[in-house]
């Protein structure tokens, strides 16, 4: 993991309307790191990767990228940079096969004939070095499973060669063994040394795979936690910003039931 | 497992569902999952021709089908630019008219004006591209849904149609031109065989070498027999078709160049890049616009070809019948294209189907139409059974679609 962030905003502040969706707010990734980002509906993280994305550029704030200040005000200055977005919906064309969803946009062409050979030979090596697996790769994108969706257009990302990639949600819609495939696929980009901004609802998965959590609350940074020391207690904590609160209540009640169970079954 | 129930969850490393990669995974796949292709049109065609050649033994002989493949040349052309549209998951209600608007241009311009009638030809063609143009402009700059800027179009273009073809009403044009040679020509025997020959020696070239190259780049190719079946197939088809039109009075230029543009747009669609934006565009408008397709360019010039295509159909009406009337491209034209689109299992929904389907579907609505004729019904039963037999394509289209997303939920 290397020192200087690949990806750093700092005093990042938009604003729609009456609503400050972000103030101040800061953020940082390394290469070959994987940060979640976290916080309650409305907290600004959608706000902050849009921002990244170049979808909504921010009113004020700084973003430095590999140690460089950038301007991103369209999605094609992220993509330019590096940086790939994932986003919730899918974005996939259910009708087309999976070849022709990765290399939607950037075919690979011979005197204006598509080359399916080349396509179909390089989509496979990614998807293998990915360890994706589906049943074949010429099947139209609407057969297969959320979760083979989900890693089709994650793979899909990667072939503009980004280093930092942003995921919307990713395990959204996905039952447990397909979450578990998108958790693995994650932690291989991570090997491959890229940076990765995960948005998720699911401190599961956040626990899972990432290395450290930046919380949201009320579109300000609420906290910064290494995820190997942080309880999530620690982090609900942060999201809801208060020690009392419903979260924190039915947790504790959880815990003295656990304990009580623990200290009748104990030895 | 551990079975702690409060907590955090165990983390680390969660075991993926492997999934054994199916070698075959083909054509059984594609035909579970509802893509099923023109299979249900082929049997459907097969079908009604038994029943029709049960009923009149006529039905099949080389002269009937003569006059079936050239009375669908003209409604076919205008159906492939349907499908263009239909594949955008669109629909265009202005062909009929345009067709018609396009054969009052060619008449006015040749027979009034005395223009060059190639020249004429040309003029009516990009003429047709400039009317498409301004209906997928209204359509993708605007905003305006299709099925009104096109609906506009029908009457508009109808009107026009009607004012350039006035005070005559019908103006006939010359039994020897140009025009007129496009539907009242049949080739000589030989050069409709060599036709096929081409035709059938280009497509071998095609499966074997792509064959080869795939197996040289390590990817699952088609097996050889596989590849010398298709083969086979196809020339069966192009040579039984060759022999039973050479026996009448030969094939007819106008189905040459009907199958013609069916085969070149049908290879645009597939093996080019803005074929597969036109797809990616019906399929999912987000995902293309995100993956950096020009999704407007694509919807404008899309509306351009179907116009396009209109006006050329409209051209070979007018020639077929030496004339272009009030009444040309009227009546059900419009509705035989578009019928023609989906029963040749083009989806409504978008992003399905191919050409082929605009050649299959007229197919079947000219095999219809000659066996009604010569059982000597009334054109009400015709309507009543072309309606019946549109109304199975359109539910199979959304079964199929409704399995396709079972399929996908699985």
């Amino acid at each position: 993991m290397s020192e200087v962030p690949v990806l750093l905003l700092s005093g990042v502040s938009k604003r729609f309307g009456a609503v400050q969706a972000l103030s101040d707010a800061s953020l940082q990734v390394r290469a070959g790191e994987v940060v979640a980002l976290v916080g309650d509906n409305g907290a600004g993280k959608s706000t902050m990767i849009k921002t990244i994305a170049g979808v909504d550029p921010a009113d004020s704030g700084e973003i430095r990228f590999q140690d460089r200040p950038v301007s991103i005000t369209k999605p094609h200055d992220a993509t330019a940079l590096g940086i790939a977005t994932i986003y919730q919906d899918l974005a996939l064309c259910d009708n087309l096969d999976v070849v022709s969803n990765l290399y939607l946009g950037k075919e690979m062409t011979q005197a204006t004939v598509l080359n399916e050979i080349a396509m179909e030979r390089s989509a496979t090596e990614l998807l293998t070095t990915l360890s994706v697996q589906i049943p074949s790769i010429r099947v139209p994108v609407a057969s297969l499973s959320g979760g083979q969706r989900q890693s089709v257009a994650i793979a899909r990302s990667l072939l503009g060669e980004p280093k930092v990639v942003l995921l919307d949600e990713p395990t959204a819609a996905l039952g447990v063994a397909q979450t578990a495939q998108v958790l693995d696929l994650i932690e291989r980009l991570r090997d491959r040394g890229l940076g990765i901004v995960l948005i998720s609802h699911n401190l599961a998965d956040v626990r899972a795979v990432a290395d450290r959590v930046t919380v949201l609350r009320l579109g300000r940074n609420a906290g910064d936690f290494v995820m190997a020391d942080t309880t999530q207690e620690e982090i609900v904590h942060a999201i809801t910003g208060a020690a009392d609160n419903v979260a924190s209540r039915r947790q504790a009640r959880q815990s003295a039931v656990d304990l009580e169970r623990a200290k009748r079954e104990g030895p | 497992m551990t079975t702690t129930t409060g907590g955090p969850p165990p983390a680390g490393p969660a075991t993926v569902q492997k999934r054994a990669p199916a070698p075959l995974a083909g054509t059984t796949e594609r035909l579970r999952s509802g893509e099923l292709g023109a299979w249900p049109v082929i049997i459907g065609l097969i079908i009604i021709w038994i029943v029709f050649q049960s009923l009149n033994d006529r039905f099949l002989t080389p002269q009937n089908l003569s006059n079936l493949a050239l009375q669908m040349a003209a409604a076919g052309t205008i159906s492939v630019g349907v499908v263009l549209v239909l594949l955008l998951g669109e629909i265009d209600l202005s062909v009929g008219s345009v067709a018609g608007l396009g054969a009052a241009i060619l008449a006015v311009l040749s027979v009034r004006h005395g223009v060059n009638e190639i020249l004429a030809v040309v003029t009516v063609l990009v003429a047709g591209a400039v009317i498409g143009s301004v209906h997928g402009f209204i359509f993708a700059s605007v905003g305006v849904p299709a099925f009104v800027v096109t609906l506009a179009g029908n009457l508009g273009w109808l009107g026009l149609q009607l004012y350039l073809l006035f005070p005559q009403g019908t103006i006939n044009i010359p039994y020897d031109g140009f025009v007129a040679k496009l539907t009242h020509t049949n080739l000589p025997a030989a050069v409709g065989w060599l036709i096929a020959a081409l035709v059938v020696g280009a497509y071998a070239v095609a499966v074997l070498v792509d064959g080869v190259l795939r197996q040289r780049a390590g990817l699952p190719a088609r097996s050889m027999t596989a590849s010398l079946l298709r083969i086979v197939g196809l020339a069966i088809v192009i040579g039984a078709a060759v022999a039973v039109l050479n026996d009448w009075q030969g094939v007819p230029l106008a189905l040459v160049i009907f199958v013609g543009l069916v085969v070149v747009m049908d290879l645009v669609l597939r093996r080019t890049r803005y074929g597969r934006q036109i797809y990616a565009v019906g399929g999912n408008v987000e995902a293309a616009r995100r993956a950096g397709v020009n999704v407007r360019l694509v919807r404008i010039s899309v509306f351009a070809l179907a116009s396009t295509f209109a006006a050329f159909g409209g051209i070979l009406f007018a020639s077929r019948s030496f004339s272009a009337s009030q009444a040309t491209g009227g009546g059900d034209t419009l509705l035989i294209a578009i019928a023609a689109a989906v029963i040749g299992g083009v989806s409504l929904f978008g992003g399905r189907g191919s050409t082929y389907g605009a050649l299959l579907g007229s197919l079947v609505l000219g095999s219809i139409t000659s066996g009604m004729f010569l059982l000597q019904l009334e054109s009400s039963v015709r309507y009543m059974i072309t309606a019946a037999v549109l109304l199975a394509a359109v539910v199979l289209d959304s079964l199929s679609r409704r399995g396709r997303r079972a399929h996908g939920r699985q």
